[in-house]
């Protein structure tokens, strides 16, 4: 059966920094999708190329981006409209700067509603309560009133959240939702995040650095999580296949530099060397110059994604 | 097997970063309408600084054969009068560089009347104890009620108008922008670090006045008081254009186009050049204003 | 909100007793006889000049006279003109309106012109019309106001004849003064039908004045706005706005403008300043009667009273505007509402 979101061979350009280069994403009904990797790695500029949010000198080009079986790159803009906010919606990292600081948090939230679902009125207003206190805000009518510097940083990740589930979508693409945040609202928003998931039945793409956030994934049966590096995908897999048995050196690096994992040692292990930038992206394998197991293959010709990894010679595990 | 080169081979030999200094002058130099505005600049001074012998003729001398003369491009235009004559037959270009001079003068001495103890005042009122501050304050809240001009025909009311008074009037009404500006900067800084570590060591108030915090205020007052100069120098031509500045005979460019008025129809060049000098002058001076704003204050030059 | 106002007045009144200090102390200042200063009578007998110095106050200390001054302000007494022998008050309540009505005129000019110029200067950044509108910002910038106003007239109604010379209306016409604004008393004379082409030849005597009052301004405006419309668009919630599919007019007006012009709103009290000083400039320049003209008529005049009561007015209203705009700021900048984190 088609996935709800079908994207095959995405490349972000720059002006000569390729950002994603020819990544395939799919996330079916329901399902959820992590995406991890380090700063620098494309997987937000992937996502904001999938909304449409990429702006020149930025150029997109795919074999597909499908939603729902409508191609998102080929609409016009005003079609697209139509789509983004009401069946894919985004959550932003920073809320509190991802918020218009003139307009209270209610109005802001009632925008989607007016525009997308024409909502007026008593009903208008009925829906705004309903979402604020969905995504658990306490005293919800009185901080319909409020703008976002007066709400801490939780609160507002939640607005953002009701936003973008106002209109009930299919699909919510949430950037790093918890990076600004303290642990403990981080664990808060999360949960919120899984709830809403299980409840509306709305597939969830989650990116992020932090492979915690990565674990709490896996209490989600249809998962599947994408490591990327460098604008490509190197490994896909479920949570635990990934941390009990990672097969991408990349990934492998990634969990060995957990501090769990490096218990006792001096320093945390970590690969040498740093992300290619636009001068120096290798001619092979993007990880050839920092692998502890590259091989002469590895410098000459680029791997392809192949049942889940982006290895000539991935990890084997016994 | 690694292809790891160590990282320092991979660096270019010399990356001494450069110079502050020179840093600055090549961000400058990088903004094309600045540089040419600094060389027209430098022409505007060294034309009045050179005013006596690069003029023609004597300012004040009145031609009566000659008067209202066209420029030279112009039909009945004699090379004697490269820019003709104005009504009473003085020749333009040479009251033009002479009033070069009135205006320059002016506006440097203005603003640097006010400079001086506006800096001064700022870093007593930033430093200082509760009623001084705050009675500097409410003192330059009484100059602010009156905008710049209107307080500078206040002040020439009562002291009568001419050269000097003109200078005081203007620097009247920038000093309170100065004394704002010093203050706001000093309180800045003092909330900073640097600050507490200066004083712990023990450098006494004078010294953190002026060797510690003034120093890194410096940056905003040179772009405000490079663009006081040339509002001085627009506020010099509006008082002479009121008859309230500088007085007759002398020649200044704002009261050369008050006597023109009546001339429009009959000589628009007594209107035109007097004027384009002004928007010339005020122009360039602006121009090298935004130019030092850029190049001194990195994250603003992103933003244009 | 009231609590606000009653506050920013509160500051205000240490300024307001300044300036009144100020004036007061102004006419005091004048070298020469304050009899022939206040009154303009000279060359007074012994007996007259002591009655007339009694019946003026001046025999009493200083404070005592200060203390008249300012209860003769507060009841509206501003002295008498040493020309007209009319009262101030009068004369300024006359010629008020005509300079309300072309700094109206200049700033609704500006805004208008200059708003949608800055806009689009940013959202076309680096264009050949961003760079356009940014030049001419700054040459409007670095104009001199009375010069500009002559190019003008030697340009429109000289050369052209479109527009007047001086004055609000032609003088053909007899206009009832209803309100003081020429615009509005012209259009009910107009519309009773007693003076047909009454309101065009208003517009046509307001429109070169307002242009070149407003031209700095406009200039201002339009930078100050490029500016901050240049930050507003790289700020992270014009791309959640975008995430929303709100449209990109909605987005740019409902989400960027309006914060877009809260810096803008700062830069309004200085255009102000700037448009009471030019006003005494244009109006010299195209005679216009209001109260500009006035103050340097009677500064020329030696007429004292007026120059003081002149000097006093252009002080009172500028600070209201300030507080009029500081009070718009608080409404539209809601970081200043409090209740933070």
């Amino acid at each position: 059966m088609t996935a709800l979101l079908e994207v095959r061979n995405l490349r972000v350009d720059f002006g000569g920094f390729t950002a994603v280069d020819g990544v395939d994403f799919d996330v079916a009904e329901g399902e959820l999708l992590g995406i991890v990797g380090e700063s620098g790695s494309g997987k937000s500029v992937s996502m904001l190329a999938v909304m449409g949010l990429i702006d020149a000198p930025g150029v997109v080009t795919a074999d597909a981006v499908r939603f729902a079986g409508h191609d998102l790159l080929a609409m016009s803009p005003a079609q697209r409209r139509r789509h983004i906010g009401k069946d894919i919606a985004m959550v932003f990292q920073d809320a509190l700067n991802s918020l218009n600081p003139s307009h209270t948090v209610g109005d802001q939230v009632r925008e989607v509603l007016r525009v997308h679902l024409g909502l007026r009125g008593a009903a208008l207003e009925t829906r705004v309560l309903e979402l604020f206190e969905l995504v658990e805000i306490p005293a919800a009518r009185q901080r319909l009133r409020s703008f976002p510097h007066q709400m801490s940083g939780g609160m507002n990740q939640r607005v953002m959240i009701a936003m973008a589930i106002a209109c009930q979508p299919r699909l919510l693409i949430a950037d790093e939702p918890t990076t600004a945040l303290d642990v403990t609202i981080q664990a808060q928003v999360m949960d919120l995040l899984s709830r809403l998931q299980r409840e509306q039945g709305l597939s969830l793409v989650l990116i992020t650095h932090d492979l915690a956030v990565v674990a709490e994934m896996a209490s989600i049966v249809r998962h599947s999580v994408a490591v990327m590096y460098a604008g490509q995908v190197v490994e896909t897999g479920s949570v635990d296949s990934l941390f009990d048995s990672p097969r991408h050196p990349y990934t492998a690096a990634l969990l060995d530099a957990l501090p769990e994992h490096n218990r006792g040692a001096r320093r945390l292990a970590a690969l040498p060397g740093i992300v290619p930038g636009r001068h120096d992206r290798p001619r092979g394998c993007l990880l050839a110059p920092r692998c502890p197991r590259v091989q002469v293959r590895c410098v000459g010709e680029r791997p392809a994604l192949l049942d889940g990894v982006r290895c000539f010679f991935p990890v084997t595990h016994g | 097997m690694s292809t790891l080169t160590p990282l320092a081979e991979r660096l270019p030999a010399d990356t001494a970063p450069p110079s502050p200094w020179r840093e600055f002058v090549a961000a400058f130099a990088a903004n094309r309408g600045a540089t040419i505005a600094f060389f027209v600049f430098v022409a505007v001074v060294l034309g009045a600084l050179f005013a006596p012998w690069l003029a023609p003729h004597d300012p004040l001398q009145q031609f009566r054969d000659h008067m209202l003369t066209p420029p030279l491009w112009q039909a009945g235009g004699l090379a004697q009068f490269p820019l003709g004559t104005d009504e009473l037959g003085r020749c333009l270009l040479s009251r033009l560089l002479h009033g070069a001079r009135v205006s320059l003068l002016i506006g440097f001495s203005a603003v640097t009347l006010a400079l001086l103890p506006g800096v001064v005042l700022g870093l007593v009122a930033a430093f200082g104890k509760g009623w001084l501050s705050a009675a500097i304050m409410r003192l330059m809240d009484v100059l602010l009620a009156l905008p710049g001009l209107l307080l500078a025909i206040g002040v020439i009311s009562i002291l009568g108008p001419g050269l000097v008074n003109t200078v005081i009037a203007i620097a009247v009404g920038a000093l309170p922008g100065y004394v704002r500006l010093t203050r706001g900067a000093a309180l800045a800084e003092l909330a900073k670090d640097y600050v507490t570590a200066s004083r712990v060591a023990g450098a006494g108030r004078l010294r953190l006045m002026f060797d510690t915090v003034l120093p890194n205020c410096l940056g905003p007052l040179i772009i405000n008081a490079t663009l006081g100069f040339s509002s001085a120098i627009l506020e010099t031509a509006a008082l002479g254009f009121l008859g309230l500045g500088v007085q007759p005979p002398l020649p200044e460019w704002g009261s050369m186009l008050s006597a023109a008025r009546d001339y429009i129809e009959r000589a628009p060049w007594v209107v035109t050049m007097p004027g384009l000098s002004i928007l010339g002058t005020v122009l360039a001076i602006n121009l090298m204003g935004d130019g030092l704003r850029d190049a001194l204050d990195p994250k603003l030059r992103q933003a244009s | 909100m009231f609590t606000l106002l009653l506050k920013k007045l509160a500051a205000l009144i240490p300024t307001l007793l300044g300036v009144t200090l100020v004036a007061f102390a102004l006419i005091r200042l004048i070298p020469g006889d304050p009899i022939e200063i206040m009154v303009g009578e000279r060359r007074l007998d012994e007996a007259a000049r002591t009655a007339l110095m009694a019946q003026l106050g001046l025999d009493q200390p200083l404070h005592v006279q200060y203390g008249r001054y300012v209860l003769q302000l507060l009841q509206g007494d501003l002295g008498k003109s040493l020309v007209t022998r009319e009262p101030v008050s009068a004369e300024f309540a006359v010629l008020f309106p005509a300079t309300v009505e072309l700094a109206l005129a200049a700033l609704v000019l500006a805004l208008v012109l200059g708003l949608p110029l800055g806009i689009a200067a940013a959202l076309k950044r680096g264009s050949w019309f961003d760079q356009l509108v940014m030049a001419l910002a700054t040459v409007g910038n670095s104009m001199p106001v009375f010069w500009w106003g002559l190019i003008l007239i030697m340009f429109f109604s000289v050369g052209l004849e479109w527009t007047p010379v001086s004055g609000r209306i032609g003088i053909e016409y007899d206009v009832d003064t209803v309100s003081g604004f020429m615009l509005v008393d012209s259009a009910l004379a107009d519309l009773r039908g007693q003076e047909s082409g009454a309101f065009a030849s208003a517009v046509l005597h307001l429109l070169l004045p307002a242009t070149v009052l407003g031209t700095i301004p406009m200039a201002v405006v339009a930078r100050m706005t490029r500016s901050a419309m240049l930050d507003v668009l790289r700020e992270d919630y014009m791309r959640t706005a975008r995430a929303k599919g709100l449209s990109p007019a909605r987005v740019i007006v409902h989400h960027g403008l309006r914060n877009a012009l809260i810096p803008v709103v700062t830069v309004l009290g200085l255009q102000v300043g700037s448009l009471l000083g030019g006003a005494v400039l244009t109006e010299t320049i195209f005679s216009w009667p209001g109260i500009g003209k006035w103050l340097i008529d009677a500064i020329a005049r030696r007429d004292y009273p007026v120059v003081q009561a002149g000097i006093l007015i252009s002080a009172l209203v500028f600070i209201g505007v300030n507080l009029c705009v500081d009070l718009l700021y608080g409404v539209v900048n809601p970081r200043l509402r409090g209740g933070g984190h």
